[in-house]
């Protein structure tokens, strides 16, 4: 039987390829969209982990939170190093890491920051071990496997967060151990202490410094006048998400933003280009279950005798409703498995094209649950155009037909 | 084995018409002559199961078909009765060979060896994977006997089987049905207004008069 409706289908190559085409256009987009919802929420919720608020310079909480946490937006500004001490000790505080950004190399961010931030992210070591002293760093993996660092290789870090302006060309990092994949932000990102963030950009070296350890955990110590871009909390208990931030916010100049409050205004946002994205998928799909409807009715009009023939060698009326039903719902599976195809060699290109964008470390290797549903939605798509040809079919006078 | 009685058929109030009470056993041969309009195709749907008699009964092989529901009907029509139309109708998609075993599968009946023996019967033994628009008209109708064959039916019902062949085929395809509704020991009933298949069978009845 189904030998039977694929062989009606593929005498008609051009009208099956165009309904299938039209359909898993559609449907693709409804892959694409799943994939990337799904990989950027659990990417989103993954890297905030154990975040419980960010705190910065005033200006946009999301920009905030994107630049400090994901590392994809500019920071707001740098916050006074003295004044983060003071906010820091707060009782409400169980932990803070303190961030100091504004470098990169060959596009990667250099992080100054403290081996909290490792702890953080519970990131293990593929090779080497953590920087002891100013201008020694830790590599994500995936900074190491793109730009072919290896441990005790150098490289000089430039001033920007994307595209270099100027080279500090006065001092040399070395790596000094390469991370594991972790499928998380700090795959991307280049670590170091955050004396080397502030030493670099000094007029004059101490070269005494520089042999010097630096802070493994809390704050560097200093007599100096010091900035750092954003501070990492973590709470001590439930009631600081309600009174910390209003403390921050009010009393200080500085800005303090919940990754969780934040990500959700985002998503709220995303949502609305989502939903549009989705409407128009809805209306490729409908168009082409449209287009397959179309394509069975008038075929029946030319198929109707061979229908009466068939009946007329022994097939009954269940069986020519059926070898209809068959048709759209083969053809409308096979858009589906095209339009899953397509979705998923989009997101190849997608993330080839953007290794270091928000959407880095996103894969198109995994195939999840609603792509099942993508499957079953086509095929009822698929039932529904074949309905009322089929029932017609059904319906056929053999006599009648015959004698025409 | 073929029985008619009382049959009665109307399209509507003024085109009413009776048919003979018929009975035909196995071998038997029939030719039903008449002109266009007179209701010999109807006469051979209602045969055929294809068409329910206002009144009447249809027996073939001790079975009053129209009694049959459906599916039934269908299935016993497949199994029992070939029809060889006017025209070939053969399935586009599908090759010559498909064709035929097309009705050994709605009956589900799959003897596959038994298609190659039509087709060579039929002289057609190297065109089973052919195209069916590949085929003359007068190798389609062959192929159309064929696929009415295919379930070794004990009743075979043509109608108007050579009006558009050519005196060669036309008296080819009389002999292959005949041939072969012998070999089956079947019973041949044939509709038509073509006077060459006259010649070839003796048992005429006339409609319309």
């Amino acid at each position: 039987m189904l030998k039977l409706s694929w062989k009606f289908l593929i005498a008609k190559p051009l009208n099956t390829a165009l309904n299938i085409l039209l359909l898993a256009l559609g449907l693709a987009i409804f892959t694409v969209l799943i994939l990337v919802q799904d990989q950027f929420e659990n990417k989103m919720t993954k890297d905030a982990k154990g975040i419980d608020l960010v705190i910065g310079a005033k200006g946009s909480p999301l920009q905030l939170i994107l630049s400090s946490i994901y590392h994809i937006d500019f920071p707001t500004g740098n916050i006074n190093l003295e004044e983060a001490i003071r906010v820091s000790k707060n009782r409400l505080i169980k932990k803070v890491i303190p961030l100091g950004l504004g470098d990169n190399f060959e596009g990667f961010r250099i992080v100054g920051t403290n081996q909290d931030y490792l702890e953080l992210y519970q990131a293990d070591f593929q090779a080497g071990e953590a920087w002891e002293k100013p201008f020694e760093v830790v590599l994500g993996n995936e900074v190491a496997k793109d730009l072919q660092l290896k441990i005790d290789d150098t490289f000089m870090g430039a001033h920007g967060i994307g595209s270099s302006s100027h080279d500090h060309d006065e001092n040399v990092y070395k790596v000094t151990g390469v991370l594991e994949e972790m499928d998380n932000v700090i795959d991307h990102l280049i670590l170091t202490g955050m004396e080397s963030v502030w030493y670099t950009h000094d007029e004059n070296q101490d070269p005494e410094k520089l042999e010097k350890s630096v802070a493994k955990s809390g704050f560097p110590e200093t007599d100096e006048e010091r900035e750092i871009t954003a501070l990492l909390v973590q709470y001590n208990n439930p009631m600081a998400a309600i009174q910390l931030p209003r403390f921050v916010n009010s009393r200080s100049s500085l800005q303090a933003a919940s990754p969780a409050f934040e990500i959700t205004r985002l998503f709220e946002l995303l949502g609305v280009g989502i939903a549009l994205i989705q409407g128009l998928a809805i209306v490729i799909i409908i168009i082409a279950g449209l287009g397959i409807f179309i394509a069975l009715y008038n075929s029946l009009k030319e198929r109707k005798y061979d229908l009466a023939v068939m009946r007329t060698i022994g097939a009954s009326k269940g069986q020519v409703f059926l070898h209809i039903l068959l048709e759209g719902v083969i053809l409308t599976f096979l858009g589906a498995m095209v339009g899953i195809a397509i979705g998923h060699l989009f997101m190849i290109v997608l993330v080839l094209s953007n290794e270091q964008g928000a959407i880095s470390g996103f894969t198109a290797d995994v195939f999840l649950v609603e792509e099942l549903w993508i499957i079953g939605y086509a095929v009822i798509v698929g039932i529904l155009a074949s309905l009322i040809p089929a029932w017609q079919a059904y319906q056929t006078n053999i006599a009648e037909q015959l004698t025409k | 084995m073929l029985l008619t009685k009382n049959i009665r058929f109307h399209y509507n109030e003024s085109n009413q018409f009776s048919i003979d009470d018929l009975s035909l056993t196995s071998g038997d041969e029939l030719l039903i002559l008449g002109k266009s309009g007179s209701g010999k195709t109807t006469m051979l749907n209602i045969l055929g199961g294809l068409l329910p008699p206002s009144r009447g009964e249809v027996i073939v092989n001790g079975v009053p078909i129209y009694e049959l529901e459906g599916a039934e009907l269908d299935k016993f029509r497949g199994e029992n009765i070939g029809i060889v139309f006017q025209k070939p109708h053969l399935l586009k998609p599908l090759t010559v060979e498909e064709n035929i075993k097309l009705a050994n599968y709605f009956v589900g009946n799959e003897t596959s060896n038994a298609v190659q023996e039509l087709l060579r019967d039929l002289g057609m033994e190297d065109k089973g994977n052919a195209k069916t628009y590949t085929l003359s008209e007068g190798e389609a109708q062959r192929v159309s006997i064929a696929r009415a064959l295919a379930n070794r039916p004990k009743v075979i019902l043509a109608d108007e089987p050579t009006a558009s062949l050519d005196d060669e085929n036309a008296q080819l395809v009389i002999q292959l049905l005949q041939i072969q509704s012998r070999k089956l020991n079947a019973l041949l009933v044939i509709v038509t207004h073509d006077q060459r298949v006259k010649d070839h069978i003796a048992n005429h009845i006339i409609m319309g008069e």
